[in-house]
């Protein structure tokens, strides 16, 4: 008998990973934005972005709607648990999403559009990263089966600490796209920008991976009692060689290198804290099987899934296949349209 | 004000600003789809013309769409969290299949479809436009088969701990009065994009520049000719969906005539003002018997008053009158138009008639005020119930603090209403520069790989 539960949590698990990468680096773009040396630059940075955003972000809604149709109980008390910021996400997104297409659009109001896209990717990326916080710190209450606390539970240093540092780790990812994608001038500001935020992604890391097993004691059970310690070890050795790697080939003329190194070391992160929490899918709260949908309904979802996901990746890959190389650096041809 | 209030304010307002994008590209997609395939064919320049100039207005729509639509599948949950923990395991499949086979589809493509044509060709362009036309429609099958399912619930038991389970899948898609409601809103989507498309071709026959008359008398003819098809014919589906209340949700129906008692040859009433509190219609204005005609098709049908239950199962009844005047107004007054075009066709004279293109201009928004006052129809008719006759809508609240809601309704209020009227001016400065010129879209320096998959695709560029 196969265990849907399970087939969920690592179907979650995909969407999540894809999301974050993906839609990670887009973020990371417009968060580098105020840091870029002139609107050329911009312009060249978001022009990298804009035949892929729209598909990066379907990741999300595909995240959300996995989370509800396999994990129904899970999800009606996470939401509301975490109401303020994903609302603050969603209109982060929204405004990000929609400057993409106003601010092409050239014009007196280009520079609101420009502070639109950069200040909703922030947004949207400190939300994502404190909600992440929020849940692996185990502040979620529910008492029969909705949540029982108050709208701003989510908020305090540890959370904070993860928004700063998702913010940090979409840049990282951010200016490794750039670095692939780009030349001449953003090129080297992307170069140049990637340090910090490597440092910074770095710091926070290590910040994480000291404090939840300090505080938490079941994720330092897990970690450090024999044989766990050992089936673990390969995360934070991985991490480590990833953002050596990175570290070390910034300047290299392999472009992709840092961008795939920085894309392992977010997925080793993701795949250590997910470690930590399993199989609780609220920690502290309920594991996986008493979060799941009825069988029935895993089953339908699950393989409609299966079936499906790879003809998407299909022909998302395509997309991407068609937009590949450069981008050039070219103010634009004209300021109409 | 509570959290129920604010939470149901606050998804009117987002819903309805949501649905005023789809109700105009979905349209929208096919006629550009039908321009490809005229310049495929024609090899007429005006179609390629047109089809640019409507591609720029669909990436800002679409963006608009997506955005509002993202924030939509979230709010399920952040809001009614209770609805979503009692209908998963109905309707979740349904938005994850949504997700897959039609989100997945649109934003796979739409990036081929905006900036990829010079970098595949005009015939993979044109697949794209298809693929992403198709996508509109199969997302709209998925959420209007949610939404009927709600509206006329099937194919399914309520477990001990108030969860609804699932019997039969494609019974749960397929419910009852599923195909009335995704005809009416494709057909309804289809209608406003062409009257969309007939206003902005107006204004530019009235403006007059030369280098815009080819493609304005084009668009003005082929979207007029699509409304003169297609108002009859939505007045048709919407006549058949109305059988369809009658029988599934008659305390809707009852709402919408205004129909307090119970009755046989019952009068159709024009116009009054509904007095719930002592339910009744004051200053009425009927007309003897017809109401069962329309409603029944029948003389001696029988139409159920709002007084056969208690007051506490009653939706509240004024909305829903008014917003059913309203759609058939709209309607009317859109069947008016797309006939005297035909008219005006058939004397040669659709090209020059100076007061009907004033008319089709003025005529730009009929569509949506439609659509809005539809889905007010059906979704204010279908309290108190947000699974008519199981789960009411004030048990499928989340349980969160009302100051939340009413802050977030605010933020939501006020950035909506500035995105819109950024879409106004953008749009409105597409329309107003018009198709005559053809600067490309500005993302369009093009990755260098690109030129290279040009150069083995085959091209068909004149």
């Amino acid at each position: 008998m196969i265990d849907y539960s399970v087939i969920f949590a690592l179907l979650a698990a995909v969407a999540i990973g894809l999301y974050v990468t993906l839609d990670g680096f887009d973020l990371g773009v417009g968060i580098l934005f105020p840091f870029a040396p002139a609107t050329s630059t911009r312009d060249t940075m978001m022009r990298s972005l804009a035949p892929m955003w729209d598909g990066n972000e379907t990741w999300l809604v595909l995240g959300g709607m996995v989370l509800l149709a396999g994990f129904p109980a899970a999800f009606s008390i996470l939401l509301p648990a975490f109401y303020v910021p994903l609302a603050l996400m969603l209109f982060g997104l929204v405004l990000r999403g929609v400057a993409f297409e106003f601010r092409s659009q050239g014009g007196p109001f280009e520079i609101g559009w420009t502070i639109a896209f950069s200040g909703g990717s922030m947004l949207a990326g400190f939300c994502q990263g404190a909600i992440l916080g929020s849940f692996i710190g185990g502040d979620v209450t529910a008492v029969d089966g909705r949540y029982a606390g108050g709208p701003f539970d989510w908020l305090h240093l540890f959370s904070i600490v993860t928004g700063l540092g998702v913010l940090s780790f979409y840049a990282l990812l951010g200016a490794c796209w750039l670095i692939w994608r780009t030349e001449d001038n953003v090129r080297i500001f992307a170069r140049e920008i990637a340090r910090p935020a490597l440092l910074a992604t770095g710091a926070v890391i290590a910040v994480v991976s000291v404090w939840t097993p300090l505080s938490l004691p079941t994720v330092a059970a897990r970690w450090f009692t024999w044989p766990g310690t050992f089936y673990l070890a390969p995360l934070p050795i991985l991490a480590a060689i990833a953002w050596t790697t990175a570290w070390l080939s910034l300047w290299s003329r392999r472009e992709w290198l840092p961008f795939a190194a920085a894309i392992v070391l977010l997925l080793t992160a993701l795949a250590g804290l997910a470690a930590s929490i399993w199989p609780d899918a609220i920690p502290g709260v309920m594991t996986i099987w008493q979060a799941a949908s009825m069988r029935r309904t895993q089953v339908i979802v699950a393989w409609s899934v299966l079936l499906i996901l790879p003809v998407v990746l299909s022909y998302v890959g395509f997309s991407y296949w068609i937009f590949r190389g450069k981008v050039q650096t070219v103010r634009k041809a004209n300021t109409g349209y | 004000m509570d959290t129920l209030i604010l939470s149901r304010l606050q998804f009117a307002f987002t819903m309805g600003y949501h649905i005023l994008w789809p109700a105009f590209t979905i349209g929208l997609a096919w006629f550009i789809v039908f321009l490809g395939a005229a310049w495929l064919r024609t090899r007429n320049p005006v179609w390629k013309q047109l089809q640019l100039f409507w591609i720029r207005v669909f990436s800002l729509a679409f963006g608009m769409g997506v955005v509002t639509g993202v924030v939509i599948s979230y709010q399920l949950g952040l809001n009614w969290s209770a609805y979503a923990r009692a209908t998963a395991d109905v309707i979740g499949p349904l938005f994850v299949l949504e997700v897959l086979t039609a989100f997945f589809l649109e934003a796979g493509f739409i990036g081929i479809m905006l900036f990829g044509r010079d970098k595949v060709g005009d015939k993979i362009h044109f697949a794209a436009c298809v693929i992403v036309a198709t996508g509109t429609v199969i997302s709209a099958f998925w959420i209007i088969s949610a939404n009927s399912w709600m509206q006329t619930p099937t194919a399914f038991t309520a477990a001990s701990d108030g969860r609804f389970v699932a019997t039969d899948f494609w019974g749960v898609v397929f419910n009852p009065s599923m195909p009335y409601r995704f005809a009416h809103m494709v057909t309804a989507s289809f209608v406003t994009g062409s009257f969309v498309i007939a206003g902005v071709a107006a204004f530019w026959l009235r403006r007059g520049r030369p280098a815009d008359q080819g493609a304005a008398r084009a668009a003005f003819s082929a979207s007029l000719l699509l409304a003169a098809i297609l108002v009859p014919l939505q007045m048709e589906i919407g006549d058949q969906h109305g059988l369809n209340t009658r029988q599934h949700q008659p305390m809707k129906l009852a709402a919408i005539e205004g129909r307090w008692e119970t009755g046989k040859r019952v009068p159709l009433t024009l116009i009054a003002w509904p007095n719930q509190k002592e339910e009744r219609n004051d200053y009425a204005l009927e007309i003897p018997v017809l109401g069962s005609i329309i409603l029944t098709h029948s003389l001696d049908g029988e139409v159920k008053g709002l007084k056969s239950v208690p007051a506490a199962d009653r939706p509240p009844v004024p909305p829903v009158f008014f917003a059913f005047r309203i759609m058939v107004g709209c309607g009317v007054a859109m069947l008016a138009l797309a006939m005297t075009g035909l008219i005006l066709r058939w004397r040669g004279r659709l090209y020059d008639t100076r007061w009907y293109q004033y008319a089709c201009m003025a005529g730009v928004p009929l569509g949506f005020i439609a659509t809005l006052a539809g889905w007010m129809i059906t979704e204010v008719g279908r309290q108190p119930w947000v699974v008519y006759g199981y789960m009411r809508t004030a048990d499928a609240v989340s349980p969160i603090a009302g100051g939340a809601v009413a802050s977030s309704l605010g933020i939501a209020l006020i950035l909506y209403n500035l995105l819109l009227l950024g879409f106004l001016w953008y749009a409105g400065r597409m329309v107003f520069r018009g198709p005559g010129d053809l600067a490309p879209i500005p993302p369009v320096v093009r990755p260098v790989g690109a030129h290279n998959l040009a150069s083995i695709m085959p091209r068909n560029e004149p």
